[in-house]
């Protein structure tokens, strides 16, 4: 386990002064899109933004007219068009020749489901826009509905016995559009999700991050546990953090430890994956084949058995 | 000035060109489009063009074509795009939201049936989708009009009493792509008449939020201000008029379009180019005596109500035809201005080239030889025509 040490998280007097979520907001207690804002805020020190948030939690979390409890201009989009109206923003912004970066904020609804058209076409079109989608891994607007970004075995509302099928590898569909930069980030690995929240605000061109964000609504887990239920699904290699330069480069940022007391850990401390018959040993087969595969795209280790 | 000829697609487009770089020592212009028939045309021609400040961007479906607009003009940004039909109906959720932010988008429709079946002829069908959410709309009878309507529709949509999206409607194919002499101005005269966009609620450095959640309360305020600023159009629009006269020398139609309307007996109301042959109707029987008159309505959002009331004052017979099926009611126009006429006048709802159909003056003739052997009006007749 080379989990990296997680210093210097304090907010320092280099921190943007205004936070980007402000007191106020609507998330539940734990929500990790909460971590993720203040991480932001963090990495944004010194950066013009302007906001894109198609319906979702982030659509609710603002609070109502006329407060906001966003600390930057922001518009609400409608749930499929997110990537759109921010290349909208953006090439406006382009056209008066400002630095301004425009940033999506969307769950996993809007952007592994209703919103893929629009996100797939504003890649393809490499707009300059930092897509980061927090995934909570269920529809937690609407109250827990499963979504393609739920993974196998997971109780929602729409599928109470379970989910059967496996979760949509997002990191995979924006890397064979081959945009600048992609990674999935950790919240339990402070350093490196600021690494990559600075990188991709300092990149121009469509970098895309994917966020695991903990939902204690969703998820069915104590609120205080999020970061460390971050922690045991990275650990386990449930949720890999790496990144992907141009659709091709491949570096791998966590190295997990595969325990499968970890895995044990990820489930047992959220109820959702109680009573749908999903285990360690059921998972399994499915983290080792991922893990084969990413070894062999960031050339890190060739794995023996060449079976992807 | 020069006079030159173009398809109504095409005059469409060059007017949103024209307007697009009148604002380029402001924020610019930038458009999302997608192609759809019978529109494709003007995204096409506007695909061409190079606008110094400005950016078309080719999207991946009407929706997110919506979608790039409503990011332009929150940046403060001229936008314009144009569809048709089911591009439209799949768009209807950006309308929505584009009207809810009180964005001054113009859009140009080139009419066409909805589908399936799939039929590419025109209907109003399509852009009466969006009669119940807060877009201006115009229905044009020919290409200059398109023209002209596009540019006006710009200094309405921007002005700040009025503050929303706006549809410049022309019928798919018999106008879309039909060639006619268009009246075309200078990029100077445009300048003037097109200043700079100032968005005030654009997306700045201040932290607000566009779009945001309301209380009821809120948003039924919201939607009274809409409403207001809605009916006060027809005012404005007058105004957008006169500047529109004084800088290019000649005056864009009124929102009503009335033709020997004065001492008519029987009134024929139609939209879009119904209004063209009715006219012609018209004058065939004046010439047999008949005392029938014409109007066209060219604004239907806001409805000019006032000045419909007037018109339809003493008329003993109206004809109202629509190009579109309310179905299971009549025709959309019937159902909005019937309530207009006199209550012992006989008001009959006809809905004619329904689905693209080729309405001749013939069919016209015949249908009011029925209106007025008539004492009571009937139930909405759809009149099929070859
Ligand atoms: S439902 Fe989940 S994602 Fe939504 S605000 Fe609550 S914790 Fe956050």
């Amino acid at each position: 386990m080379n989990e990296p040490v997680l210093n210097g998280i304090a907010l320092t007097e280099k921190d943007r002064r205004d936070p980007l979520l402000r007191p106020g907001n609507s998330n539940c207690g734990g929500c990790g899109m909460s971590n993720l804002m203040q991480m932001f805020r963090r990495a944004a020190a010194d950066h013009e933004l302007k906001m894109v948030v198609p319906a979702c939690c982030a659509a609710v979390t603002g609070g109502t007219f006329p407060q906001s409890a966003f600390g930057i201009p922001t518009i609400m989009s409608t749930f499929a068009s997110a990537a759109s109206v921010a290349s909208g923003l953006a090439a406006v912004a382009q056209l008066n020749g400002e630095g301004t970066r425009i940033v999506c904020l969307a769950g996993d609804g809007g952007t592994y489901d209703i919103g893929m058209g629009t996100l797939s076409a504003a890649a393809e079109r490499n707009e300059d826009i930092l897509y980061i989608c927090y995934d909570n891994e269920i529809y937690g607007n609407t109250g827990g509905q499963r979504s393609s970004a739920t993974p196998a075995g997971a109780a929602t509302t729409s599928t109470p016995s379970g989910k059967r099928e496996i979760k949509k590898d997002i990191l995979g569909i924006m890397a064979a559009h081959r945009i600048p930069y992609a990674a999935s980030i950790s919240l339990a690995h402070g350093d490196d999700t600021l690494r990559k929240l600075q990188y991709a605000l300092d990149t121009r061109g469509f970098r895309f991050l994917h966020v695991l964000s903990p939902c204690p609504t969703g998820w069915k887990s104590e609120p205080a546990m999020g970061i460390e239920l971050v922690r045991l699904a990275v650990r386990s290699g449930l949720f890999p953090v790496f990144e992907i330069f141009d659709g091709e480069r491949y570096v791998i940022n966590v190295e997990p430890d595969f325990s499968a007391e970890a895995l044990m850990m990820y489930l047992s401390l959220q109820r959702r994956f109680r009573n749908t018959g999903v285990t360690e040993e059921s998972l399994q087969p499915n983290i080792e084949r991922y893990w084969n595969y990413l070894r062999l795209m960031s050339g890190r280790i060739v794995p023996a058995r060449r079976d992807v | 000035m020069s006079v030159e000829l173009f398809s109504a697609n095409h005059a469409a487009a060059l007017a949103a060109t024209f307007a697009g770089r009148a604002n380029r020592t402001a924020r610019g212009f930038c458009s999302g489009v997608y192609p759809i028939t019978p529109s494709t045309e003007c995204m096409e021609y506007l695909c061409g063009q190079k606008i110094e400040k400005g950016r078309v961007i080719r999207v991946d479906s009407e929706h997110n074509a919506m979608g790039v607009c409503i990011g332009a003009s929150a940046a403060g940004a001229r936008s314009f795009t144009t569809t048709s039909s089911n591009g439209l109906a799949y768009m209807v959720e950006n309308c929505a939201a584009a009207a809810g932010y009180r964005l001054p988008i113009v859009m140009s429709i080139a009419n066409r049936t909805l589908g399936p079946p799939w039929n590419i002829w025109a209907d109003h069908g399509d852009s009466l989708l969006l009669r119940d959410l807060g877009w201006l709309q115009f229905y044009s009878a020919d290409n200059q009009e398109v023209f002209d309507t596009v540019l006006c529709a710009f200094r309405l949509a921007e002005d700040p009493r009025v503050l929303m999206p706006a549809l410049c409607c022309m019928d798919g194919f018999i106008l879309s792509h039909t060639m006619a002499q268009v009246e075309i101005p200078t990029q100077d005269q445009v300048d003037r008449f097109l200043p700079s966009t100032e968005v005030p609620q654009r997306l700045d450095k201040t932290a607000h939020t566009l779009g945001q959640m309301e209380l009821p309360y809120q948003s039924a305020a919201h939607r009274a201000q809409h409403h207001r600023a809605m009916r006060g159009a027809r005012e404005v629009y007058a105004e957008v008029q006169d500047a529109f006269e004084e800088i290019f020398g000649r005056r864009p139609a009124d929102p009503l379009v009335a033709y020997r309307a004065e001492d008519a007996e029987t009134l024929i109301v139609s939209m879009g180019t119904l209004g063209v042959t009715a006219e012609r109707v018209v004058d065939l029987l004046r010439e047999q005596g008949q005392a029938v008159g014409s109007v066209r309505v060219r604004m239907f959002r806001p409805l000019p109500d006032a000045d419909l009331r007037k018109l339809f004052a003493g008329k003993k017979r109206v004809a109202v035809l629509d190009r579109d099926v309310s179905l299971g009611f009549g025709g959309v126009l019937w159902g909005e201005v019937r309530g207009f006429a006199d209550p012992a006048a006989i008001v009959q709802s006809y809905m004619i080239g329904v689905a693209g159909g080729d309405v001749r003056p013939e069919h016209m003739l015949d249908l009011l030889a029925e209106l007025e052997q008539s004492h009571e009006a009937g139930a909405p007749r759809i009149v099929e025509v070859a």
